[in-house]
């Protein structure tokens, strides 16, 4: 994995990030916290057929945690809840094609910690 | 002459290398490093004379007792305060502040009282009042910042004092803005109002003269880890009218004179107030850190840091895109520095500091509600400096900061 996690794409996604707004009508959604760098991130989901329809998010924070928030939430279209349910940090670093490393690992999977939470709550609420 | 160069050899922290390059500290503000003098001090009394104070009948006791005591003399003496009796040895700052709203606090604070802080305080002196306010039901007010963010508004101190506090408990240097308060005018006023005086000396003690006698103020506060001493030891200066009226906190070893099954006889001053073993090798590196500051001379220490400061903000001024906090007048500073760089997150900065070698702060300082004030991102970074700082490495903060800024295409 290369060191340099600032890499040209990671700043690209965090001057233009995608996918970054609220869904009106999200079936569910979850706001989490980062507290290393206080980043706060609102992810919005649509759900159909046990798979992802449609995300959005809104929030501030570091580069690491936007840039990561906008490409995650790519990668996480049309997945399934259950493949959602296994993502984890390895997911994270190929996503990012770095490895943050431990300090900036929480910035980076601030995204998909939300996700996940989102995901549970629709879960238990069905 | 002042020999930044051979200061240096006293640290030998400041040999080190991060990420390949020397270690270029400005994290000051946090805590300072230590130099060889207080290293050996501590060391000094493990090997030599190591044991517990107060109570032995032995060479080596008596010798860390009378070594205790005289590191609660050098620091009375360090701040000008009447005699030892005024000197409590604490954790930290924090500690101290919370032990005066617990003690004196509890006892004179009533049902409607006011209590006053300001807007900037670090978050040790802000929650203890608080706490005290919302147990007793009082107010608590705060002292407005001033229009610029630069420091406080003295139409703002003037007007909560009409509300007559009991207490006013103010910073004397902003962790976060840098910036001075003229704490003898604010302990003056308050005085005239008929309120008790704090001062949170955490961030000038390390560089200014204190003289509590001429400040007035009947409480003080400081930490020992931000003076080149141990953490884990901290001081609080109380005058003994008032140490004279409150009960301690914390009952148990060395604090009582005498105790019988259903009562007991308290200690003298300012024994009373610590119970149980004390941070005895903390007390010893807090002396030595108290000669290694009078050896250079704190006033020297402090021209030093206006020149960094005044250095900084001269090379700073002319990066597009950045902004300082807290004014930049360098005569009314200590040695911090606090900025943000347009779109760029201070995590992000702090980061890439840290890749060429330069520790520096970001987040919000536990200053929340001015830091709030300040930055809509709640997060500021912060670059502060100390004795052993030299203006080669405010250009390397330069230099790191112009690669930040190109790394993330900001003109
Ligand atoms: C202004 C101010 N007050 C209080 C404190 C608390 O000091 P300590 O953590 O040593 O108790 C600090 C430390 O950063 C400070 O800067």
């Amino acid at each position: 994995m290369p060191y340099d996690i600032y890499a040209e794409k990671i700043i690209l996604n965090y001057e233009h990030p995608h996918n970054k707004g609220v869904l009106k009508d999200a079936d569910t959604r979850f706001k989490e916290y980062n507290q290393v760098c206080g980043d706060e991130i609102e992810v919005y989901i649509k759900i159909n057929n046990k798979k992802i329809k449609d995300i959005k998010f809104i929030g501030r924070g570091c580069a690491i945690s936007m840039a990561s928030a906008s490409m995650i939430t790519d990668f996480i279209k049309g997945k399934s809840i259950k493949e959602i349910e296994e993502y984890n940090v390895d997911t994270v670093k190929n996503i990012l094609g770095m490895d943050p490393g431990p300090v900036r690992m929480k910035c980076a999977t601030l995204s998909l910690r939300a996700i996940k939470e989102a995901v549970e709550k629709y879960k238990l609420e069905k | 002459m002042y020999d930044v160069n051979k200061i240096r050899e006293d640290f030998p922290i400041l040999k080190i290398k991060v990420n390949g390059k020397k270690l270029v500290y400005f994290d000051n503000a946090a805590t300072a490093q230590k130099p060889l003098q207080v290293i050996n001090g501590i060391k000094y009394y493990y090997e030599n004379y190591n044991s517990n104070i107060h109570r032995g009948m032995y060479k080596i006791a008596e010798d860390a007792t009378a070594r205790y005591i005289e590191s609660k003399t050098k620091f009375a003496k360090f701040i000008n305060a009447g005699s030892i009796e005024e000197i409590v040895y604490t954790r930290n700052t924090t500690e101290a502040i919370n032990f005066v709203a617990l003690t004196y606090g509890n006892k004179v604070i009533q049902k409607g009282d006011h209590i006053l802080i300001s807007e900037a305080e670090h978050h040790s002196n802000l929650l203890p009042w608080l706490w005290l306010a919302k147990r007793k039901k009082a107010h608590l007010d705060y002292i407005k910042l001033n229009k610029e963010k630069t420091g406080l508004d003295i139409e703002s101190l003037k007007t909560q004092l009409e509300k007559k506090p009991k207490i006013t408990a103010v910073f004397h240097a902003s962790n976060v803005l840098g910036s001075v308060n003229d704490i003898k005018y604010i302990t003056r006023l308050a005085h005239k109002n008929n309120s008790t005086v704090l001062i949170d000396g955490a961030q000038s003690i390390p560089n200014m003269k204190i003289d509590v006698k001429d400040i007035g103020c009947d409480f003080f506060a400081a930490s020992a880890h931000k003076m080149m001493g141990p953490a884990g030891i901290g001081i609080l200066f109380a005058k003994k009218s008032i140490l004279n009226n409150i009960n301690p906190l914390f009952g148990g070893g060395e604090m009582v004179k005498q105790v019988n099954k259903y009562s007991c006889t308290l200690n003298d001053l300012p024994w009373r107030f610590e119970s149980g073993t004390q941070n005895i090798e903390g007390a010893i590196g807090l002396a030595s850190a108290i000669d290694y500051i009078n050896k250079i001379g704190i006033d020297n220490i402090k021209k030093h840091e206006q020149n960094l400061v005044k250095y900084a903000f001269d090379e700073l001024s002319s990066i597009k895109n950045l902004e300082i906090f807290g004014g930049n007048n360098e005569k009314n500073k200590v040695g911090i520095i606090s900025f943000a760089i347009n779109k760029i997150h201070p995590h992000d900065i702090a980061y890439l500091f840290d890749k060429e070698g330069i520790a520096i702060r970001a987040g919000h300082h536990c200053a929340m509600p001015v830091v709030s004030e300040l930055s809509k991102e709640h997060s500021i970074s912060r670059m502060s400096f100390y004795l052993y700082n030299t203006t080669q490495e405010i250009d390397a903060a330069v230099n790191a900061i112009n690669k930040i800024k190109n790394k993330f295409n900001i003109q």
